[in-house]
């Protein structure tokens, strides 16, 4: 479990952020220098919460609304924090672990989690690396090379991301009639403040928070999951 | 300036919940309501994202539609991530031809 090992087990995940961290530096700049996402990237290393943070900034949404978005998008990772904080060495240090904080992304958490020993710092380091690296470099290739890709294909570049959206939805809510139920719920309430007057008019950063804490409160009295921890492992292994 | 304020409170709001945890709680979170409600909250987020906006990532409708099969098809059968989301400009960039 050293840093070496760590290494060879964040290889495969570096390599697939490099694909999807592309199509988040064509997006982003629509609106944003190719400097800056890059800089989201190294600094967020996340899929959706970026992603969501950079739609709303395009859409000029207050601090707050950027704020409560990206945040509630990155609850999970709370979940994710609390399951490794019980994983790992219990000697490691408080300076190690705000640095083994960042590194923490559906698919690391994934793998690390999945290791039959108690994880160290050096391995985890290891293994949040060449993420780091492939989603960064990732973004960079995107953005910069952003002015030398037709148009066309720039179009059909947007979908990348709704249908990354969608690839962390549907398995979980094929598996899950409770996913499902909040999913249904939260798209119901979307459409709604999308298309009916006067509501519509309610900023995008609002409308994502309104409907998901109804959602997710629905969700939480109707089926309340004891095994919260569980499924989530199961999950992330298999993205 | 706006822009920058804006990527400082995203990397606020991404760090924290990640690392809070990790380095204060030794504890598992017991409350069952405060746990079934973080464990919605990603999918409700993500479905509210993406329905209807998906239909609309360019300004037609019909290629919005054919996105928007596409992706879902791939995801039932379990595809990962990037397979799905380049497949699906794959197939949207072949569409746009007939349409623009």
């Amino acid at each position: 479990m050293n840093f070496t090992y760590g290494l060879k087990r964040g290889l495969p995940i570096g390599i697939g952020y490099l694909a999807v961290s592309f199509a988040f530096g064509v997006l982003a700049v629509n609106g944003l220098s190719p400097l800056m996402a890059t800089i989201i990237s190294l600094t967020n290393l996340t899929s959706s919460g970026q992603y969501a943070g950079v739609l709303l900034i395009f859409e000029c949404a207050s601090y707050f609304e950027i704020g409560l978005t990206v945040l509630l998008i990155n609850l999970r990772y709370s979940l994710m924090s609390i399951s490794l904080s019980q994983k790992i060495n219990t000697n490691i240090p408080k300076w190690k672990r705000l640095i083994m904080g960042f590194g923490i992304t559906d698919e690391v958490y994934g793998v690390a989690i999945s290791e039959d020993k108690k994880v160290e710092a050096s391995y985890f380091f290891g293994l949040m690396l060449l993420p780091i690296i492939g989603w960064t470099l990732g973004t960079a290739i995107g953005a910069f090379g952003a002015n030398f890709i037709p148009d066309r294909l720039l179009i059909a570049l947007n979908i990348a991301l709704y249908a990354m959206f969608i690839a962390l939805i549907i398995p979980p809510a094929k598996k899950s009639k409770e996913i499902a139920l909040v999913v249904g719920i939260a798209i119901i309430l979307s459409c709604i403040f999308y298309y009916v007057p006067y509501i519509k008019e309610i900023g995008l950063g609002f409308k994502t928070i309104i409907s998901t804490i109804i959602a997710s409160i629905i969700g939480a009295l109707v089926f309340p999951i004891k095994e919260t921890e569980e499924t989530i492992k199961e999950e992330a292994q298999n993205v | 300036m706006y822009k920058i304020i804006c990527v400082l409170v995203m990397i606020l709001v991404t760090y924290l919940p990640r690392a809070i945890p990790i380095v204060f709680i030794k504890k598992e979170i017991k409350n069952e309501f405060f746990k079934s409600f973080l464990f919605y909250v990603p999918y409700a987020v993500l479905a509210s994202l993406t329905f209807p906006a998906i239909f609309y990532f360019s300004s037609n409708i019909y290629l919005g539609i054919i996105g928007t099969v596409t992706a879902l098809i791939l995801a039932f059968f379990n595809q990962k991530l990037y397979v799905v989301a380049l497949v699906s400009v794959v197939v949207v960039f072949g569409f746009s031809f007939i349409f623009f």
